[in-house]
């Protein structure tokens, strides 16, 4: 390969520095300082039976945050997804206890559960492909969009739900619909169903980011989009793609929830986008797009409900963990800052040798 | 000879970033009151030595003298208080604020009480610009206004600082030939008032049209330095790249078959739906043809092309590819057809800055390496590295950072994203802006040579010397209009100029050269 020439000299210890560990690997070394001090502080925060718990929290959180940082990736922001996290709660205790009229007729239809989780999930890929037509086609700008949608979508779960909550979603033996809690409450080689989905959902979208056209095509439009548009990337569709999965994955952790209490109600998921959006910045993802990982994301959901747990076992005041919580994430932030400029000196660096 | 009046004086100025020299031991001396051009390829060390000498970075070694005294700038502030002001090759201003504030944007010109006294920034604006011979106005948007533009209001601003040391790094990259004859006016008119300018460009006849002193820096050491009127613009090439010879010339390799016609095609200026920017524009591109579209900024060129690439669409007409009209396809679409773009703004619309080299070549073709619905990286990068061979890219691996490439490596990776499509036409903006000599000739090289396989190729430029040697063919478009069609080998340098210019017939710097 005449033609590739390296100019640059190789420090042979380049990449293995303190303070490259520090700031790569952040999520992680925050995680590990969040497990160490809270194993000290409480005997039980290790016990198996609690982390189980713990990351039954976590994996409700890292399914947001992983439809979050798709749209994150394309420099958009998805602030509707708790909001649908409540209407497929409540779509799902609807479709439950008080079935499907058939229009014009007194017939009423109880779907089985399957079909129940299909239409919920339609339900939140219709709320995501809703926000992806009006980013795209309307150019109102995604915080907007899914601002609006926030209200709409909360609204729409509070009048399906009259204001109410559908209780105790076992569903009937004679109506063939019971089975709802298994979502929830169901455990395979002992961790709980919810765990397992958020594990699946990972590894495919790790697939989907590194291996797939759509992965490439969502970094460069994140990256640059008017270059990923010119060199040909459908950034319409793959925006709206982006929002639609969003949409999926937050109708996914509704239907995890309202199963694990075998309730659903409408207020469900109030404020979840936020938690979302704290693991996918933690994660190193940059909210200016094309920057970003399933690993960090995963990480980031665990050092926040790691945290927040770890905070209730030890006792910490409700009002202190906020501001702790808080804090974490502004310290992932500023030490995301610190590596971009430190990466930003060594390019010029670079640049200065690559003539 | 007197001894020359040294204002400002580098002595063995040296730059390190990490283990890298960019500047190694650098003499400098700008004499007052007169042009220094600076010359030297991309990465050659041009824009570490301005930096130093604004006081942006500082120096390794080395020290700086003002006047004859030794001095050191702790920032650009700082130099900036010395009277030492730069315009930046990238603009540097800030589109939602009016043109006025971007001017006295950190030194704003204050009455009692600390208010800003806007009638006297208002009027001194107004000064300035009738100096620069513009009607900017002091409270119009500066994202309002056209590139070149908001380059004259670079310039201004650094006129409004009272700079007696001037660092004018390609100010002229957006200006258009008139704006760059008034541009050379207030130049001869700061030197009158005692003002030392360094300037850089890459239109290397402009620059020692108005160079008194010039330098020559090379893989970052100074390698001549002389007065302007001692010096050819051949020996300032050979100075710079270590060789003789500018640019590629073109074969006579056409065919008759047609690859690309444009019929009658109309388009509406995207910043302005009521004006055209181009009007009924018909143009047939044969395989192995190279075609220039030469023609001033403001000519249609970029609405053009863009429209044929598929970001604009046009009010009427037709493109044709082989026959088959493509107007109605997207811009991925017409890609897999056949026809593709390489844009003008490298950084703004061709580069993916947070990809690898690889990932950007491959941008535009991922899609052929899926076998399913997984992309096979093997072939990926057997075809990635084959583009980087076949176009040259100076890279350390195909996984390098784009950003990590100087712009002529940068731009032979935008080409090659665009040929790893398999393109049957390919169109290039300005393919040739803001990179250095060496890597110009071989980017025409690289068309020359993939017109020989078949490839129909139309440019656009404003730099002559380009469209003269470069093309088998120069269509010359003035305001949305073809006003000439010539052949290079026919015709002289002033004769296209002419056709271009609205105005016909302006004089342009170095015409001759």
């Amino acid at each position: 390969m005449s033609n590739i020439v390296s100019k640059v000299k190789k420090n042979p210890f380049a990449g293995f520095t303190f303070s490259k560990l520090l700031t790569e690997g952040r999520a992680f070394i925050a995680l590990a300082v969040i497990i160490v001090v809270f194993a000290y502080l409480s005997p039980n925060y290790l016990n198996l039976s609690n982390v189980i718990v713990m990351t039954r929290h976590v994996g409700l959180n890292a399914l947001l945050a992983i439809g979050m940082l798709l749209v994150i990736l394309t420099a958009g922001i998805d602030l509707s997804v708790g909001s649908t996290v409540g209407l497929s709660g409540v779509l799902a205790g609807f479709m439950l206890m008080q079935g499907i009229q058939v229009p014009g007729t007194h017939t009423v239809l109880y779907p089985s559960v399957w079909v129940i989780v299909v239409l919920c999930l339609f339900a939140g890929a219709l709320v995501g492909l809703l926000n992806g037509i009006l980013i795209t086609r309307f150019k109102v700008a995604p915080f907007i969009t899914t601002l609006g949608t926030l209200y709409v979508v909360r609204g729409t779960a509070l009048l399906i739900a009259k204001g109410e909550t559908f209780n105790d979603m076992t569903g009937k033996p004679e109506l063939g619909n019971t089975g709802f809690n298994v979502l929830g409450l169901g455990k395979f080689l002992g961790l709980p169903t919810g765990v397992w989905v958020m594990i699946g959902v990972a590894l495919l979208t790790a697939v989907l980011l590194t291996k797939t056209v759509f992965g490439r095509w969502l970094y460069a439009l994140g990256g640059n989009e008017r270059a990923a548009e010119l060199s040909g990337v459908p950034i319409k569709r793959v925006k709206i793609w982006v929002y639609t999965l969003s949409g999926v994955c937050a109708a996914a952790t509704g239907l995890i929830i309202a199963s694990e209490l075998t309730a659903g109600a409408p207020q469900t998921g109030q404020s979840y986008e936020l938690n979302a959006i704290a693991a996918v910045v933690i994660g190193g993802a940059a909210l200016s797009g094309g920057r970003g990982h399933i690993r960090g994301t995963l990480l980031g959901a665990f050092v926040i409900g790691f945290l927040g747990d770890g905070l209730v076992i030890v006792g910490v005041s409700s009002f202190w963990q906020m501001v702790i919580q808080g804090a974490v994430i502004i310290l992932a932030v500023a030490l995301d800052e610190a590596q971009q400029s430190s990466k930003k000196k060594q390019k010029l660096a670079k640049a200065a040798s690559d003539k | 000879m007197s001894q020359p009046d040294v204002v400002l004086r580098a002595k063995k100025v040296r730059k390190e970033y990490g283990l890298t020299v960019a500047l190694n031991d650098v003499d400098f001396d700008l004499v007052r009151g007169k042009v220094t051009t600076l010359f030297g390829e991309n990465g050659a060390g041009k824009s570490t030595l301005m930096k130093i000498l604004a006081g942006i970075e500082r120096p390794t070694s080395g020290s700086l003298e003002l006047d004859g005294q030794d001095i050191s700038f702790s920032n650009s502030t700082h130099a900036k208080s010395h009277g030492i002001s730069i315009i930046h090759q990238e603009l540097s201003l800030a589109p939602n604020l009016t043109v006025r504030d971007n001017m006295f944007l950190g030194s704003e010109i204050r009455s009692m009480g600390g208010r800003v006294n806007y009638t006297a920034e208002n009027d001194k604006v107004r000064e300035i610009m009738k100096r620069l011979q513009h009607n900017i106005r002091p409270d119009e948007l500066v994202g309002d206004l056209r590139l070149g533009q908001q380059q004259i209001v670079e310039i201004a601003r650094a006129l409004a600082s009272d700079a007696r040391i001037l660092i004018m790094d390609e100010p002229t990259s957006a200006l258009s030939n008139v704006e760059i004859e008034i541009l050379f006016t207030v130049i001869e008119d700061l030197k009158s008032h005692g003002v030392s300018i360094i300037y850089i460009s890459h239109h290397l006849e402009e620059a020692l049209h108005v160079a008194d002193y010039i330098y020559v820096l090379r893989d970052s050491n100074m390698i001549a330095t002389d007065e302007a009127k001692n010096v050819d613009l051949p020996g300032i090439v050979r100075m710079m790249i270590g060789r003789e010879g500018v640019g590629a010339t073109a074969l006579d390799q056409k065919t008759d078959q047609i690859v690309l016609e444009i019929r009658n095609l109309t388009i509406a200026d995207p910043s302005n739906p009521a004006r055209l920017a181009i009007d009924n524009f018909s143009l047939k591109v044969h395989a192995g043809e190279v075609v220039c579209l030469y023609g001033q900024m403001g000519a249609g060129r970029t609405e053009l092309l863009e429209t044929i690439a598929g970001r604009l669409h046009q009010i009427s007409g037709e493109i044709l590819l082989n026959g088959v009209d493509i107007s109605g396809l997207t811009i991925g679409n017409r890609i897999k057809t056949g026809v593709a773009l390489v844009p003008e703004d490298r950084q703004r619309d061709g580069l993916v800055q947070l990809l690898t080299v690889g990932h950007n070549i491959s941008l535009s073709s991922v899609s052929d390496f899926v076998k399913k619905f997984i992309m096979r990286t093997n072939p990926e990068i057997v075809s990635i590295e084959k583009k980087i061979q076949d176009v040259r890219v100076k890279t350390s691996s195909h996984k390098s950072l784009i950003t990590s490439l100087s712009g002529g490596n940068q731009q032979k990776v935008v080409i090659g994203k665009v040929l790893l499509t398999g393109p049957k036409a390919i169109i290039l903006d300005e393919p040739t802006r803001g990179i250095d000599v060496g890597a110009k000739a071989e980017i025409f090289q690289l068309l020359t040579e993939q017109a020989k396989h078949g490839l129909a190729v139309l440019f656009a430029t404003s730099e002559i010397s380009e469209a003269m040697t470069a093309a088998n063919r120069i269509v010359v478009l003035s305001k949305g209009h073809i006003s000439a069609e010539m052949d290079p080998k026919k015709v002289s340098q002033p004769d296209v100029m002419a056709a271009a210019d609205d105005k016909t017939s302006k004089r342009r710097i170095g015409a001759g050269a």
